[in-house]
């Protein structure tokens, strides 16, 4: 049956420029928004309460208080970021500390550890390969474009690992458990791909 | 009950109701008979197969022939500019629906003799609501009623007109503007924001049983509802539809 | 500010409960698996749009309804309501 088009309906500006289009991942449109999805409330997290943890197959549990986790070395990055509601944003700036300056205490190679869940206030979670968020690919981010996160953008930080759909960018994020085995997170549970590479379109389970 | 179809519908006429809102008239063949307070689904499809959808509240009580929606313009939005700038008489849109059986107001339920009606509407929150009053004028239904409905200024008042006509036929229906940005010069009503003291002078005393609805922006409704209860409102009399940030 | 759908409300998810369900669901009433307590799902908050509709309960954090339309089929998650009431005359 032909579908029914809509006279004159252009919707959002989905044209991109020649140049950029390679970086637009199949099946996405770009936009110059920047949406917010949430599966649950916005918590808010006063600072002096906020930590960062990771344990789970180390001999030792790792925490930073916010203080502390602001003495962290800094980075600021320009990335591009794919939400799977089809949806990306180039050249997003954010400031944070990359992941690999918080494994950097772990001898990673003598444990089992091959993957994480990370864990966040109001209950979110989301699993990835240990690899995932190693080289520099992944980082906790405090601040967008320059300012403080906001708590509706995943404040006071969130994960951030760009080349994955952005559901695993968990927001409010508060630590790692690094696991053996893999294990789904919220939106892997329901029917979202285990893995969600953007370039392979891996937006549900059996992509 | 069965699944809803999408369906076509025909813009018979346009209506400008306020400078940023238009009522959309639809021939819909087959439209099954709603109940006010219930919504469509609104789907639009570009050429390249690009699809978006959104929900609107409908406006025209259930007696109506044709199906009427009141849509604000959203600056910069991607569905509303279409709605009131493109969309011309004869054109037609994709539509599912009637949604929602939360939401609704039955003025030939029994069950709603009783209950003195209050209705607080934010902006386009009114258009449930008004389908609501129009279903009741079109009854023989008399509970009283009161509509304290909450606009930015005098000329931003969703169907002002229609509004004053019906409540000044019908003593058992009151109409209440609180107009919060500007007003006019010989204004004697409310010029605030709807507060708690406002609804403690305005409401229907509990003990009678008072059943509300409240429609609009999220940070009203919630406020709203929240008065209600501590003026005495149980659970299951206060009902609310929430419509985001920027209205519908 | 666009006018996405940012309704958050139970009646929000209206169509997709709709395509799941064969009844007005947005009238039904559920019971809380945890605190027991009843409301109708119209009365729920919705979050997630866009992903999929996870409802939730306006006083705790607890999700009751998630529903998730993954290309052919449809996910169910009931475990966060133990009990469902739907009226016999719902339209």
């Amino acid at each position: 049956m032909a579908e029914f088009i809509s006279r004159g309906f252009k919707g959002r500006a989905r044209e991109t420029d020649g140049a950029l289009k390679e970086r637009i991942p199949p099946g996405q449109y770009e936009t110059k928004d920047f949406p917010v999805l949430s599966a649950g409330p916005t918590p808010r997290t006063p600072l002096e309460r906020w930590d960062f943890s990771i344990y789970g197959g180390i001999a030792e549990e790792l925490k930073w208080t916010w203080d502390e986790f602001q003495k962290l070395q800094r980075e600021t990055v320009m990335v591009d970021i794919h939400c799977v509601t089809k949806w990306s944003k180039l050249d997003t700036v954010w400031t944070g500390v990359s992941v690999d300056t918080l494994l950097a205490g772990i001898d990673l190679d003598a444990q089992p550890v091959r993957y994480l869940i990370a864990f966040c206030d109001g209950g979110y979670t989301t699993n990835l390969p240990l690899a995932d968020v190693r080289d520099g690919k992944a980082w906790i981010a405090y601040e967008y474009d320059g300012k403080p996160l906001t708590p509706e953008h995943g404040g006071p930080a969130r994960l951030l690992v760009p080349h994955l759909y952005f559901w695993k960018s968990a927001k409010w994020v508060r630590g790692f458990k690094l696991l053996s085995e893999d294990r789904p997170g919220f939106w892997e549970s329901v029917g979202y791909h285990n893995y969600g590479d953007p370039w392979k379109e891996q937006r549900y389970a059996g992509d | 009950m069965q699944r809803l179809n999408w369906q076509l519908g025909t813009v018979v006429e346009i209506r400008q109701e306020t400078p940023s809102v238009k009522s959309l008239i639809l021939d819909v063949p087959g439209w099954i008979r709603h109940a006010a307070g219930q919504r469509v689904d609104v789907r639009l499809t570009a050429e390249d197969g690009y699809q978006t959808q959104r929900s609107y509240s409908i406006a025209s009580p259930p007696e109506d022939t044709y199906l009427m929606l009141t849509v604000e313009r959203i600056e910069g939005g991607e569905v509303s500019p279409y709605l009131t700038d493109e969309l011309r008489v004869g054109d037609r849109i994709e539509l599912r629906g009637p949604i929602g059986g939360y939401f609704v107001w039955d003025a030939n339920d029994e069950r709603n003799n009783n209950s003195p009606l209050f209705l607080i509407a934010g902006g386009s929150g009114i258009v449930p609501l008004m389908a609501m009053i129009r279903h009741r004028a079109n009854s023989a239904q008399t509970v009283p009623t009161k509509l304290l409905y909450s606009s930015s200024s005098y000329e931003d008042i969703i169907y002002r007109d229609e509004l004053g006509r019906i409540s000044a036929k019908d003593p058992s229906l009151r109409v209440i503007h609180t107009l919060t940005r500007r007003r006019p010069e010989n204004w004697t009503g409310y010029g605030r924001r709807i507060d708690r003291a406002m609804l403690a002078e305005i409401a229907w005393q509990p003990a009678e049983n008072q059943l509300a609805f409240v429609c609009g922006p999220t940070a009203l409704v919630e406020t709203v509802a929240t008065y209600l209860q501590e003026l005495g409102y149980g659970p299951g009399r206060i009902k609310t539809e929430r419509f985001g940030p920027t209205g519908g | 500010m666009d006018d996405n759908d940012l309704r958050l409300d139970g009646d929000a998810a209206g169509g997709l409960l709709n395509e799941v369900f064969p009844f007005e669901m947005t009238a039904a009433a559920t019971t809380y698996s945890g605190c027991g307590a009843i409301k109708p799902v119209g009365e729920l908050i919705l979050y997630g749009h866009g992903m999929g509709a996870i409802l939730g309960c306006a006083g705790c954090d607890v999700a009751l309804i998630q529903i998730t339309r993954i290309r052919r089929y449809y996910r169910l998650d009931l475990s966060g309501i133990s009990r469902l009431q739907i009226g016999a005359d719902i339209q």
